[in-house]
Parts: structure tokens; C-alpha cells; sequence
């Protein structure tokens, strides 16, 4: 299978690919690929521009930006998994990059195009959805940050604006107590998510102070398990707690039913796994 | 579009249209027909090959992105023209040995993807090459043999990895 | 026949084929390059069933780069129709199959028109200016509907193919008073053979001949099968398998591109090329399996099997390809597999759906009876209290009772269950395992475990021709080799199999060793092209060594005897007085005297000093029918681990014991069987063709058709117990399909096995957590109460005072 055809530039600066993707509506971006080149190949999408990324030195690679960790939206999966900051301060993230596809699209991968792509089915946007990670966005106008919710509008949409490019993902430093834990239940290795759970536990004098919960493949965008969070939160450090605050995981989630699984099967497997997300985020 | 390439240390230079897949430069630009294409969707890496060291899956890399990189791809593996068992690779040493493919379709792409693996953790675990490969799909021989051999191959490639 | 130090047969070698294949310098049909080669790329129909009203081409032919652009009314006249070779009954339908379609689509994928371009992006992007307009008809997708009298038709004849049945015994008696009846019915899925090449054909015409290179497993069938269709004299055809990256049966076909290919070329009078793309390759390559079985089995009280009684419908597809309605009658007699009773019924309908066509893959029809009979054989145990290889013992074929005619009338050669069994169960640890399911049952635990068991057999070295005639199958089963002398004392072997993964040049390669008396590395196997090895019958089946190997092992013979003369000539002693010892002839009585086919060879090339009479010539050709099939076994042991929260499986542990008899190359016999093991595997847990309701093909690219990685399964422990065959020379059995036989029925019966404390007696193909989930849940009576640890009483299963 092969794409149809499309003009290609690689600017060398964010300012140069935003007026590139300004000038032409039917511009995509393009970073690692890996989601878009397949798409292109079944021609289930014909951009007249790709605006390559992969020049722009300035959004490769992790930073320390004092409380929070600035990381570059050309930063790969692999390099998610490699990165000693990342592993220091924003674990959950390098342990879901690494269950990502498999090692060879990890090398090409990247975190923004990840998120860009939007597919709930992914598991970096239940991720940074989990970690409150604050979204750096550069358009013609200038940036501006908005929220994993925010940004994330419905399956493969997001609330980028024409011209704007996903420059880098600020993730806040997990404190002292935090612990995290990203369960992946897939049919096969290198298979999607039929549900992912991203969770967060501090843990306090024997109990969980406070959990954020991300969920992947539970609707149209990553979600929020706010229901089983507040339930999780003030509650005993156990196995069995925690499998009791999981019960309400699935609140207001809306689950698609496809190939892979019925939604009230991702309803439940959703508990199960939030349950054993939490435990093990909570050390237990 | 004008983009120079080295590819198994020789260096192209092409004007190519920018849909060009990498894979198809390969095989039909620069006559490399060792790396094979078995899918779309770059969920079967027959396609793999080594892109400044590390594995890609050349269907879902374009020509143009590739352009000022190094690719190795299994025909430049082995030291010499590769005729002669001597000179091959330790992982192409251990996959004959270990009887580690049948048809060869999808072994180019195993044998770069081990390359990167034990580039990545020279002493994997059963375990740790079983996940490593998960990206590249064999129809043949159910894996078991391609493990042994990245585990045999394990032991006698310190200091054997490519650089590309 | 074991390893000797003289002997290669037994040895591990490791393969001759590995140095191009690991160097990447493989003759892949894509890889060919000609001059002037243009690419052609086919539209397929994206609806299941259709009636094209119109099609416009005028915009692609103006396209840059197009040199040619057909539709189907532009080939109509010399596309003929592709051969279904297997007409099971007389009455059978066989509807007209165009290469591409004409007037009425029936499948997602069919070929609606061709573009022809001066490279594979410029054909790509023609395919989209083409302009066809559809007229939708109704999709048939489900067997029994298509059946019932109001249902929209497939084809004008119906949507019936055939019926065909076998019967041995008096059924009736045996099932009127019997203790224990057990009906099921389960459900074969429709599987995506999925080999890593995905197919490519390359036509070069010269003058009126033409070359076709293909990614086939049949280069000779499809030769003979080209001519007959395009009216092409066979003798300006050449086909030629290349290195061919797998086939599992989906590459045992005579197939729509290719026959395109032939005709554009020879309306172009220039070379093409198609390639495949691996999401056009799910919909148009035949699919297999897809059969509903309904399977009922009489026992006596204590467990010993009084009758069989099968009732299968087979999804044909849309059409019949070269083999398709023939593949469930080499499941007819497997169904009763290794087990003896009085009474047999089988009864098989062919039933058109407007889905992609099924034909063979691996195992073709005795992985699906196997399935069923194993499965069965298992709901029999449970229902008795027995254990399930208790079972099998009281109904298998003891190993003094071989040679043993079965109900369907097949004569087991030789074979040994018990001893098979006893090793699997050893090295399985059974009896432990046992326990600890026991222990986890008692204590309710989260986690599972099942123990599956399959005693499987299978009939391959397909086949005797004479079978082959009276099962209405139109070619013969024989295969052909021959044995070409160098003048230095190589061998050159032609053979009609035609490898494409298997190993043949190094097995062949140790056979002739062996029976030359030639070194290994002096013999060179050539195969795969119809200019070189003239005849052949090629490699499915499991037939190449079995069939294909007899004739190396006879035309080996026969250069011996002609050598024979020769030698005796040169040492000036009579040809009776010379003996083959050590690989060469020797005279007798004084072994320093003798001479090797190296030597005999040279003096032959020679001629100086050849016997009146003598021709200079050592080159021997052999064509050998075999007088029956053959009957490999074996015992397979899958423990799995079920996470009754999720529906998760985790294989734990898998012990197979083969029966394969001799062994040319252990080496490759455990490829083999690692890799079969994995296809049923796949079967069991991941796969399965799945189509929406108006009949489009949704598992269409790898992303979700799963094909399992190095990730998703185990390592297994392999072991042999060895009978040799009676039926050949080599006493070899066949062991291609062997692994994916046996399976499929070892892991979802240990899924079941593992299940049965909460009633669960099935669990759909492929067993996937979501279905391993619904089975427990729905069986279980309500939240929080204990499971059942009895056998629920099933309104499949009556009779029962056993119970």
C-alpha cells in the first residue's frame, strides 16, 4: 500500500512549520510517523502538505523546569524510557512508553505525536491525563497550555487549531509517597489496549492519601476515574480497599464495543484493573 | 526531493518523491531487495532495518526522513560480501545453527531487531527477547528456535553490535 | 534409523538454504527485476455481494505513468474460469468463477479491474480514478440461513454445493439403547492463513512463451492447471517458485492474479509484476477452516465408544477454488481418529456465503475433525468422572492390533499411543499437575489451571492416486525425482516437491548422501522451476517426504544399478560379483577393490571403456504412487492458567510426543512441529476472519487479524517415540501439519478443562479473555454463591445413567 501524494517540507524552527501548516488547510504534521504513516499507506487520509518536524532541534529531549519536567513533543518512546529524569520524577510515563507498540516504532514514536493523534486507545494520553501533565501548544498566535482535557475532543480529535503544533508536554514532579502503576490488558503484545488503567497513589501513614486515575480505550478521549479516585482517597492501603474504591472505575466512562470487546466487558475489566493498578501504585 | 542516504556504507544520493516509503527506496532505488515487505501497517517488522543503530520498520519511515541518516540492512550485517559463514554476524551464525527460521521471509527483519536487542541488554532473559521481538511476527517456526539463537548469540556478541 | 557416524540420515544438519536467507540474498518474487517490467495493481469490490452497473476507466487510462487499464468485460472472452479440481459428487455445484469479475461481484476483494503502470505508485494511484458503480445485493454470510429456502442466492444454482457422505456400521443400533449419548455442536472459525510473503507474480512473455515466477506452493499444478485455463500449449509455459516465504496451503492455489497476470502480459506482450499488499491479501487469499460441526457420539457406560454420527456445513466462500469443497472429506476420516467403534456416520454440505472462498490450510479438514473428536472425547471423561486419557485408552487401537482398519475404512500402518502417552505424561508431570488443580479448585483461587489433552492422528503423504480417483479428485497423488551424475562426482537431485520453508535441500541433500555414499555438501537439490524439474506434484499435505523422498530413495536405486555395471566394467569382475558396502561398490570378498559413484561417474563421462551396450550415463529418474497414505500421532499436553477475573489464558506448560517415524533431520522436525504447534495455538486463542453485517471483511490488516508474536507464547518441550512406517523405504510419516493438528484441541480443552468447576463445557474459538470471561459468568448461577463442582445436567447430553 502505498500513500498518495503530498508536498513535504521540514522546517527548522517552530515558528517556520507553524507558518507552514498555517498556509495550507490540508497540511498534517508529521514527527516519528508511526501512527500517520499507516494511515497513509491504506489512503484513509490524503494531506496536500506533510510539515515535518524532525528538523526542530529545540523539541527533542527532557528538561528540568523545577517542579515540573518539560519534555519536548519530538521526544521518542524509547528515549521516554530511557530518560534518567523521567525515571526520577515522572515514572508512570516511562513505564507506559515501554509497553507502547513494540521497540522498533518506540525508536520512531514520539510523545507529541502521540498525544496529537488522539487515539483513546493509546496509552499516553491516559497517561499524561493521570499525571495532570500541562499541554504546550504554538500557534500562529503565539503558545498557550491547556489541559490534558482540554485538549484531548473525541476519537483521533483534538482542540489544536489550524497552524497549531503540540510543542512540549509539562509534567509535574511526583512527590515524596507517590507510587504508579500503568496495567495494559492487550490480546497480544503488540495489540492495542482493549482497556488500560494509568493510576497514581500517595501513600500516607498506612492509607492512600490521594489517586488520579487515567483510563485508556473507556470512551472517545482518556479519562478520569473520579469516582473511584475520591473513593480510593483516606482509604486503608489494602489489596481488598483498593479493589472496593476500583468498583467505581468505570463511572461515567462511555466504552465503545468493537472487535476487541463489548463495553460491558471493558466496564468490568476496567474495576478489576483498576484495582490491581491501584494496588500496586499504592505499593501493596 | 534531494536527499543523501548511507546505506550498508555506501553513499546515494537520489531526488525522490516524498511518499517514498524507505522500504521501497531500498529495494527499488538502491537495489537492496534483502529487506522484504510483508504488511501496512507495520505490525509484522519484516521490513526492519537499522537506522543510525537502531531498528525501524523501513515501511513506516518515509525516503525523506531518512535523508543525512546511515540504515543497515541485513545484507550489510556481515563483514566482507557476506558469501562466506566466516564473515557473517554473530545472530546470523546463531539463527543458522539454532535453525532459527524456515521460509526467511520475516528473518532479515528478526535478525536487525536482535541486533538492536542485544544492542539495548547484551544478556536478555528468555523473557526479555520473547518481549523484544514482539514486533516482529513469524509464521514458521513459533519462535522457539529464534529465541535460542538470540540467547546463543547472546553469549558471543559483546563488542559485535553495529554501528551504523 | 539412527544417526551413525557414516550415516547423514538422523543428523541434526544444519540447513543448506540459511546462507541465502540469513545474507538476504533471497530470490523472492517481488525481488525480480526485468527491463521494461510494468506493475499491476487490481481494484477489488468493496461490497460483499453486488451487481456492477457500470465502470469507467477513461480517467485512469489518461493517468501519468498508466499504460493499460481493464475492467472485467475487457478480459471476459480469454479470462476463462478458475479450476476447481476437486468436483466431490456428481451432482455438485461448480459455479463459473471469472478471474475478474464481470457482472456480479460475491466477495469483498474480488477483482473488478486492472491497472497496468510503469511502477507500483503510479498503478496505485490510477486504481483510484477508476470509476465502478454497484448495484448492492443482499450479502449471504451465515451457513444455516443460506440454507433455508427464502434465503437471497449466492450463486443461480442456490447456495447448496454439495452434500457428500460416508457411512460405516448400523448407527442407528448403536446410539438406540446406548448409556451415554453426548451431542455438540462447535464451531470451526474462519482463519487467515497469513503467510509472511505475501503473493507476487512476475509474467514474462517472449514471442509465445511465457515465464511466470509466483510466491506458489504448486509450480507444476499450476503449469498444467495455466494451460487448461488460458489455452496457452502447455509446452510454451514455464513456471517458476522462487524462494517462496511460506504458503500453509494459501500458495496451494491456481489464483485469479495469476491467471490476470498471464493475460495482460500476453496483451501487453511486455513483462508485469504484481505484488501483494498484506490488507488486499486478507480479503483475496482463500481463507480456511469455517466449518459449523455437529458431532454425536454413543458410549457405553464405562466410557467405550459405540458410535460417531458428524453432520458438518463447510463455508465454501463465494466460489470453489482447486481443492475447496474437498477439504472436509480429509476431515471424514480423521473424525473417528485413533479410536475404534462400530458405527460411523459422516455427512458434509458445501454452503456458498458471499465471503472470501476457503480452500486449504494446514491440515485442511483433520485439524477441524481432530478438534471435534478431542473435544468430545473430553466432555465424555468429564461426564463419566473419568480422566480424559483414561478415556481415550479404553477406545484407542492398542499397539498390537496395528495394521488396524478403522470404521472409515483407512489401514493404520503401524503406531504406538501408549507409549506415546506415557512419555507425554512423564514429561508433562501429569499426575502433579493433577493435584495442583485439585488444590486450586478446592481452595476457589482466582487463577485456574486446566489440563488439556490431545491424542491426535492424522492421515498425510497425500496421496494414492487411486484414493485420490475414487474420492473424484481430479489428479493423481505420485511425486517424481531424479538423480543427474556430474562428471566430478556432484549430484544434482530434481525433485517435484517444491519447498517453500520446509528444508527439502538439506533433507534431500542427507537421503542421497546416504544413498550415493556421497558427501552432503557434494549433493545440490534443484525444485520450483518446470524447466528444470519437468514434473512434480509439489509440497502440501505433508507429502514431500513421505511421497516425494520415496521416488529420491527409488531413482537413487536405479542410478546404483546402472552404476553397477559400469563399476564392474572398470575392475573387470562381472556386476554380480560386486556388493554395495560403505557407499561404493566393492567387489565381493575383496572390499579393498571397489569403486565410488564419484569414480563411476567420471569413467561414465569418460565412455573410453563402457560394456557393449552401456549407455554413457548415470542420470535415473523415479515416479512413485504410494499405496496408501500415512499415519503420524501423537500426544500433546497443554497446561493453561486462567485468570477467572479477567478471562486472561496463560499457557504454563505444553508437552508434545510425535510419532513421526524415522527421522531424516531432527533439527527440522522440531521446526516444524514448534511452528505447527504455534498455527493451532493461534487458533485456539487469537485468530479468526471476522465479517460485519453486510459482509466486509473487518480483521483486514495485521493490526487486527492477531498473529501471535515471540511474546505471546511459551517454549514447549518436545520429545519422540518412533515407529517407523511400513509404507516407505525411509519409514518416514510426515510431520508438516502435525503440530497445528494437534493443537488446538491440547489448549482449549484445557481452557474447558480448567472451567469445568463452573459448568462451562465450551468455549468458542478463539478463545479470547472477553469469551473465557462470558463462559464463566454466564454459567455461574449468581454472584457470591459456590461454584458447581458437579457436572451441570446439559440437555446435550442424554442417556447418562453413568453420570
Amino acid at each position: 500500500m502505498i500513500p498518495a501524494s503530498f508536498d513535504y517540507t521540514r522546517p527548522g524552527s517552530v515558528e517556520a512549520a507553524v507558518e507552514a501548516l498555517a498556509a495550507d488547510e490540508e497540511a498534517k504534521v508529521i514527527a516519528g510517523g508511526q501512527s500517520l504513516l499507516p494511515l497513509l499507506r491504506l489512503r484513509f487520509a490524503y494531506p496536500t502538505l506533510l510539515v515535518d518536524l524532525g528538523g526542530i532541534s529545540e523539541l527533542r529531549g527532557v528538561r528540568d523546569a523545577g517542579d515540573a519536567l518539560e519534555i519536548g513533543a519530538l521526544t521518542t518512546h524509547y528515549e521516554l524510557t530511557r530518560d534518567p529524569l523521567i525515571a526520577a520524577h515522572a515514572g508512570l510515563l516511562a513505564q507506559a512508553a515501554g509497553t507502547i507498540a513494540d521497540p522498533a516504532v518506540r525508536h520512531r514514536g514520539t510523545i507529541g505525536g502521540a498525544l496529537s493523534h488522539a487515539d483513546p486507545a493509546g496509552d499516553l494520553p491516559a497517561v499524561v491525563t493521570a499525571l495532570e501533565a500541562v499541554l504546550v501548544v504554538t500557534g500562529p498566535g503565539g503558545s498557550r497550555e491547556v489541559s490534558p482535557a482540554g485538549f484531548f475532543a473525541d476519537y483521533l480529535t483534538t482542540t489544536l487549531a489550524p497552524g497549531e503544533i503540540l510543542t512540549s508536554v509539562r509534567v509535574p514532579k511526583l512527590g515524596d509517597g507517590w507510587g504508579y502503576h500503568y496495567e495494559k490488558f492487550h490480546p497480544t503484545a503488540q495489540a492495542w489496549a482493549i482497556v488500560g488503567v494509568a493510576a497514581l497513589a500517595r501513600r500516607s501513614n498506612g492509607h492512600v492519601a490521594e489517586a488520579r486515575i487515567g483510563l485508556t480505550n473507556m470512551g472517545s478521549t482518556p479519562v478520569r476515574a473520579g469516582a473511584a479516585e475520591a473513593a480510593a482517597a483516606g482509604a486503608e492501603a489494602s489489596a481488598a480497599a483498593m479493589r472496593a474504591a476500583a468498583q467505581r472505575a468505570d463511572e461515567g466512562t462511555s466504552p465503545p464495543s468493537d472487535l476487541r470487546a463489548a463495553a460491558d466487558y471493558r466496564r468490568h475489566l476496567a474495576r478489576v484493573l483498576t484495582g490491581r493498578a491501584l494496588a500496586r501504585a499504592a505499593g501493596i | 526531493m534531494k536527499i543523501t542516504l548511507t546505506i550498508d556504507g555506501v553513499r546515494y544520493d537520489d531526488d525522490v518523491e516524498p511518499r517514498l516509503l524507505l522500504v521501497h527506496y531500498l529495494r527499488e532505488h538502491a537495489g537492496r531487495t534483502g529487506t522484504p515487505i510483508g504488511c501496512d501497517t507495520s505490525n509484522c517488522g519484516a521490513c526492519t532495518v537499522l537506522l543510525n543503530g537502531k531498528s525501524v520498520k523501513s515501511c513506516s519511515v518515509l525516503a525523506v526522513q531518512a535523508d543525512g541518516a546511515s540504515v543497515t540492512t541485513i545484507q550489510g550485517l556481515a563483514a566482507g560480501n557476506g558469501s562466506g559463514e566466516d564473515g557473517w554476524h554473530p545472530l546470523q551464525k546463531a539463527f543458522h545453527e539454532e535453525h532459527g527460521l524456515q521460509c526467511g521471509y520475516c528473518t532479515p527483519g528478526m535478525i536487525l531487531a536482535a541486533v538492536d536487542l542485544l544492542n539495548e541488554n547484551p544478556n536478555p532473559t528468555e523473557e526479555q527477547v520473547r518481549d523484544g521481538l514482539e514486533g516482529n511476527l513469524c509464521r514458521c517456526t513459533g519462535y522457539q528456535n529464534i529465541v535460542r539463537a538470540v540467547l546463543k548469540a547472546a553469549g558471543s556478541t559483546t563488542g559485535a553490535g553495529v554501528q551504523a | 534409523m539412527t544417526a551413525t557416524a557414516d550415516h547423514e540420515v538422523g543428523r541434526a544438519r544444519t540447513r543448506k538454504e540459511d546462507a541465502r536467507l540469513v545474507t538476504g540474498q533471497t530470490s523472492w518474487t517481488d525481488n525480480i527485476m526485468l527491463p521494461g517490467l510494468a506493475q499491476v495493481a487490481f481494484l477489488r469490490s468493496p461490497h460483499a455481494h453486488a451487481r456492477i452497473t457500470s465502470v469507467n476507466l477513461d480517467a485512469a487510462r489518461t493517468a501519468p505513468g498508466v499504460i493499460a487499464v481493464f475492467a472485467g468485460a475487457d478480459v471476459a472472452a480469454e479470462q476463462g474460469s478458475l479450476p476447481c479440481a476437486w468436483p466431490v459428487t456428481e451432482d455438485i455445484v461448480i459455479p463459473n468463477h471469472p478471474p475478474m469479475a464481470v457482472e456480479t461481484v460475491r466477495y469483498a476483494g474480488e477483482i473488478v479491474a486492472a491497472v497496468v503502470a510503469r511502477d507500483r505508485y503510479a498503478a496505485a494511484d490510477a486504481l483510484e480514478l477508476i470509476d465502478v458503480e454497484y448495484e448492492p445485493l443482499p450479502p449471504v454470510l451465515d451457513m444455516p440461513a443460506a440454507l433455508e429456502p427464502g434465503s437471497p442466492k449466492v450463486h443461480a444454482e442456490g447456495n447448496k454445493s454439495y452434500t457428500w457422505s460416508l457411512a460405516n456400521g448400523d448407527l442407528d443400533a448403536a446410539f438406540a439403547d446406548a448409556p451415554v449419548v453426548i451431542e455438540r455442536t462447535y464451531r470451526q472459525q474462519r482463519l487467515i492463513p497469513e503467510a509472511m510473503e505475501p503473493r507476487a507474480v512476475v509474467v514474462a512473455p517472449v514471442a509465445d512463451e511465457f515465464t511466470m515466477w509466483s510466491s506458489t506452493q504448486i509450480p507444476h499444478v499450476l503449469k498444467v492447471m495455466l494451460a487448461l485455463v488460458t489455452g496457452i500449449p502447455e509446452h510454451k509455459l514455464r513456471v517458476i517458485a522462487p524462494d517462496v516465504g511460506g504458503g500453509f496451503g494459501s500458495k496451494l492455489q491456481v489464483t485469479a492474479e495469476e491467471v490476470l497476470a498471464l493475460i495482460l502480459a500476453r496483451r501487453l506482450g511486455r513483462p508485469v509484476k504484481w505484488t501483494e499488499s498484506r490488507t488486499e491479501g486478507n480479503a483475496a487469499v482463500h481463507h480456511g477452516r469455517d466449518q459449523i460441526q455437529k458431532i454425536r457420539i454413543a458410549a457405553d457406560a464405562d466410557g467405550t465408544l459405540r458410535g460417531l454420527d458428524v453432520d458438518l456445513l463447510a463455508d465454501m466462500g463465494a466460489y470453489l477454488m482447486i481443492v475447496t469443497p474437498g477439504v472436509p472429506l480429509l476431515g471424514a476420516f480423521m473424525f473417528n481418529a485413533i479410536y475404534k467403534m462400530a458405527a460411523y456416520r459422516f455427512n458434509c454440505t458445501g454452503v456458498f456465503t458471499t465471503k472470501t472462498p476457503t480452500d486449504a490450510y494446514r491440515g485442511a479438514g483433520r485439524p477441524e475433525a481432530t478438534y471435534a473428536i478431542e473435544h468430545i472425547m473430553d466432555d465424555l471423561a468429564f461426564h463419566l468422572g473419568l480422566d480424559p486419557l483414561e478415556v481415550r485408552e479404553r477406545n484407542w487401537i492398542k499397539h498390537e492390533e496395528f495394521p488396524y482398519t478403522t470404521i472409515s475404512g483407512l489401514t493404520y500402518d503401524t503406531g504406538n499411543y501408549e507409549a506415546a502417552t506415557a512419555l507425554a505424561k512423564d514429561l508433562f508431570q501429569y499426575e502433579e499437575l493433577r493435584k495442583e488443580q485439585s488444590e486450586r479448585n478446592a481452595a476457589s483461587a482466582q487463577v485456574r489451571l486446566g489440563l488439556g489433552v490431545s491424542t491426535y492422528t492424522e492421515m498425510c503423504g497425500l496421496a494414492p492416486s487411486r484414493v485420490l480417483g475414487s474420492l473424484r479428485y481430479a489428479a493423481g497423488g505420485w511425486e517424481h525425482a531424479a538423480i543427474r551424475m556430474l562428471p566430478t562426482g556432484m549430484v544434482e537431485v530434481i525433485t517435484g516437491s517444491s519447498a517453500h520453508g520446509q528444508g527439502h535441500e538439506t533433507a534431500w541433500s542427507q537421503i542421497v548422501a546416504d544413498e550415493l555414499g556421497v558427501p552432503f555438501e557434494d549433493v545440490r537439490v534443484l525444485h520450483g522451476d518446470t524447466a528444470i524439474s519437468h514434473k512434480g506434484m509439489d509440497t502440501y499435505g505433508s507429502r514431500s517426504l513421505v511421497v516425494g523422498g520415496t521416488a529420491l530413495v527409488s531413482a537413487c536405486g536405479k542410478v546404483r544399478e546402472k552404476a553397477r555395471v559400469i563399476a564392474a566394467a572398470m575392475m573387470e569382475v562381472a556386476p554380480t560379483d560386486l556388493e554395495w558396502a560403505d557407499g561404493r561398490w566393492a567387489v565381493r570378498g575383496d572390499p579393498d577393490q571397489g569403486k565410488t559413484i564419484g569414480e563411476i561417474a567420471f569413467a561414465t563421462f569418460a565412455a573410453h571403456d563402457l560394456p557393449d551396450g552401456v549407455e554413457p550415463s548415470l542420470d535415473c529418474d523415479a515416479t512413485i504412487d504410494p499405496d496408501n497414505f500415512s499415519y503420524p500421532h501423537g500426544t500433546h499436553l497443554c497446561a493453561v492458567e486462567v485468570d477467572t477475573e479477567t478471562g486472561w489464558v496463560k499457557i504454563r506448560s505444553y508437552v508434545a510426543v510425535d510419532d513421526i517415524g524415522n527421522v531424516i533431520n531432527p533439527l527440522i522436525v522440531d521446526g516444524q512441529l514448534h511452528g505447527g504447534i504455534v498455527q493451532g495455538i493461534a487458533q485456539a486463542l487469537f485468530e479468526e476472519a471476522a465479517y460485519d453485517d453486510s459482509g466486509n471483511l473487518v480483521t483486514a490488516s495485521l493490526a487486527d487479524y492477531l498473529i501471535p508474536s515471540a511474546a505471546d507464547v511459551p517454549s514447549f518441550t518436545l520429545a519422540r517415540t518412533q515407529t517407523p512406517s511400513t509404507l516407505n523405504p525411509l519409514g518416514v510419516k510426515g510431520v508438516g501439519e502435525a503440530g497445528t493438528i494437534a493443537s488446538t484441541p491440547a489448549v482449549v480443552n484445557a481452557i474447558v478443562d480448567a472451567l469445568r468447576p463452573f459448568g462451562v463445557t465450551d468455549v468458542a474459538m478463539p478463545c479470547t479473555p472477553e469469551r473465557v470471561w462470558r463462559a464463566i459468568n454466564n454459567a455461574l448461577p449468581s454472584p457470591g454463591e459456590t461454584p458447581p463442582l458437579q457436572p451441570p445436567a446439559q440437555n446435550q447430553v442424554d442417556g447418562g445413567g453413568a453420570a
